[in-house]
């Protein structure tokens, strides 16, 4: 060993990859952004005008900001709990052997493999108005895409659909972390079915149940091919959630200074609820 | 319970003679046998629904890839082509370069993919096996990344590569995807089980750090590599929000991108645009099927227990 009492600087050499990418693509990035947010900018994105936290100020008066951040509050919902619950189903039906469970639990994995591009434009064909088949099987005459009503919930299905592959994973090892002699315990104690899935099941997979509930929600704050592809926030902004919001200011109106607020206020909202969550963590997770 | 009490009355009078008993046990074990296959059925049939629930918007566009477009506007319910056709995917490949999109993203997603796993790998061996000033505060650094959604960033990234020049390019679609962390992440809790003494031992011996790596380290975390491999190739390959923003000519187009090209809700284009999407779904799908066991072993033998 050649490194007596003098610096070694050949470990920094393996972090040089890693960390160049990260500074010039995450960090530096993430500074402008936070800069640009305080400045009017012209059309190439340059900051020209320094205007305080003026974009901050007209984004909480503007009625449309407002509204992107319900509808970002209702798309998230949907999509974490729908996405979740799918996962959770499909894990526990697949807990326990049993002739073709492999092919089964490809099945439910399968969504995550599926971009998000793709399944929109299945999707859109699936609720079209005349030739869909979710009409069809229904008798409904809907123009589910189009109708301010319900373009949000298609949107928000569809995401936790796409979510629900990964879910199933997650959900799967957690399942199978938990120790099957408590089960038989429980049966000697006289537990049903529905009793050991509350007071065993649910609290077994705890852990990775917080686990999935934070990645479930720092994505669902992320969907955005689908929401471009179906609706492009419409109509009547019902499905203007804040990353389009974001990507229309910024690309379309040339408003690089109010895009980068909202993304900093979108950083915000994430990291508290991060934040939030994990000190909830403390108390309702057992391990 | 009340099978308890039908045990009970068959051994009325105290005393059980063998044959009985016997007869006693064999019901019983038929009962259960019994009961035991009529849950596994239930199982069974309650996953066949589920799975058709999941499965139905890909086995719906399959279903419309092979259906000629003249079948598709009826009033009456057509849920599986009267006369498959391929003529769809044909011309979807006509129509647009297709092939060249599948190419671009072949060749996007294989260079972040090999990337992502030498950056990684490189960071995770420096973080579990070397000491070093700052180790603790960079590790950290690392993880934080991951806190931060990408669209914090997007524009500031777009204003860059644009600056530079770079849009439109293989180099602007790779580079920023060179790293993750959660790849780090996922390597060091692998590097963490093994002992350092393997480490030291390969030291003493006069293996240097590089051909550690490459030599005995890579070996012994195929499972890591293989899951790591699986997801981000799927993940680079689905990727949308990127390539929307900075490419713009068919050459450099990613198939996610070039897809859209397709999306037109008049008649006729409804059924080429769904074999389009079939087809750029099967790579990433067969790339999920034959790497699905890796991923799991890989991604959650201790890597994830919440």
């Amino acid at each position: 060993m050649k490194t007596t009492g003098r610096m070694n600087v050949s470990p920094y050499f393996y972090l040089i990859p890693s960390l160049l990418v990260f500074a010039v693509f995450l960090f530096y990035p993430f500074f402008k952004t936070i800069y640009l947010s305080l400045f009017k900018t012209d059309k190439m994105g340059q900051a020209k005008l320094f205007v305080g936290f003026g974009n901050y100020a007209e984004l909480l008066s503007s009625a449309t900001f407002w509204n992107s951040l319900k509808v970002t509050w209702v798309f998230v919902v949907i999509v974490v709990f729908g996405g979740m619950f799918l996962g959770l189903v499909t894990a526990v039906l697949c807990n326990k052997a049993f002739p073709g469970i492999r092919v089964f639990s490809t099945a439910y994995a399968l969504p995550m493999a599926i971009a998000s591009s793709s399944a929109a434009m299945i999707f859109q064909i699936m609720l079209h108005p005349a030739v869909g088949i979710v009409n069809k099987l229904t008798g409904l005459d809907i123009n589910w895409l189009n109708d301010p009503n319900t373009a949000l919930y298609c949107v928000a299905i569809l995401t936790a659909w796409l979510n629900s592959g990964i879910n199933f994973l997650y959900f799967s090892a957690g399942l199978g972390n938990i120790d099957e002699t408590i089960y038989e315990r429980a049966s000697v104690d006289g537990a049903n079915g529905i009793q050991k899935f509350f007071s065993l099941t649910l609290p077994g997979l705890s852990p990775i149940m917080f686990y999935t509930f934070v990645v479930n929600i720092i994505q669902a704050f992320q969907s955005f091919g689908q929401i471009k592809i179906l609706t492009e926030g419409g109509p009547n902004e019902s499905t203007n959630v804040i990353v389009y919001s974001i990507y229309r200011d910024a690309f379309f109106n040339y408003r690089f200074g109010s895009a980068a607020a909202q993304s900093v206020i979108l950083f915000i909202i994430i990291m508290l609820i991060t934040l939030v969550m994990f000190r909830l963590e403390k108390k309702g997770v057992k391990y | 319970m009340s099978r308890m009490a039908d045990s009970m009355t068959i051994s009325g009078n105290g005393n059980i003679s063998r044959e009985e008993l016997q007869k006693l046990r064999e019901m019983m074990n038929s009962r259960a046998l019994a009961k035991r296959r009529m849950r596994t059925g239930l199982r069974a049939a309650a996953n066949v629904m589920m799975a058709f629930v999941v499965l139905l918007p890909l086995l719906y566009a399959v279903s419309i890839a092979f259906m000629p477009s003249s079948e598709l506007f009826t009033t009456e319910l057509n849920l599986l082509p009267k006369h498959p056709t391929i003529d769809n995917f044909v011309d979807a490949c006509r129509n647009i370069p297709l092939l060249r999109f599948v190419l671009n993203s072949f060749i996007m997603a294989g260079f972040i993919t090999v990337g992502q796993i030498i950056s990684c790998s490189l960071a995770a061996f420096a973080f579990s096996f070397l000491e070093f000033k700052g180790k603790g505060i960079l590790f950290m650094l690392v993880m934080a990344t991951m806190m931060v959604p990408g669209e914090a960033t997007i524009i500031s990234n777009y204003l860059t590569v644009g600056n530079l020049g770079l849009l439109d390019t293989y180099a602007v679609l790779i580079i920023p995807y060179l790293t993750s962390a959660m790849g780090i992440f996922l390597f060091r809790q692998f590097y963490m089980t093994f002992p350092v003494v393997l480490y030291e031992s390969a030291k003493l011996d006069g293996c240097s750090n590089l051909r550690f790596i490459v030599k005995i380290l890579t070996p012994l975390t195929k499972s890591a590599i293989g899951a790591m491999a699986v997801y981000t190739f799927i993940n680079a390959w689905n990727m949308y929000m990127w390539p929307l923003l900075v490419t713009g000519s068919d050459s450099m187009r990613t198939v996610q991108i070039g897809i859209s090209m397709l999306n037109s809700v008049d008649a006729q284009s409804i059924t080429l645009m769904i074999a389009g999407v079939v087809l750029i779904i099967i790579p990433s799908i067969s790339i999920f099927i034959i790497g699905q066991k890796q991923l799991i072993r890989g991604m959650f033998s201790g890597a994830v227990k919440g």
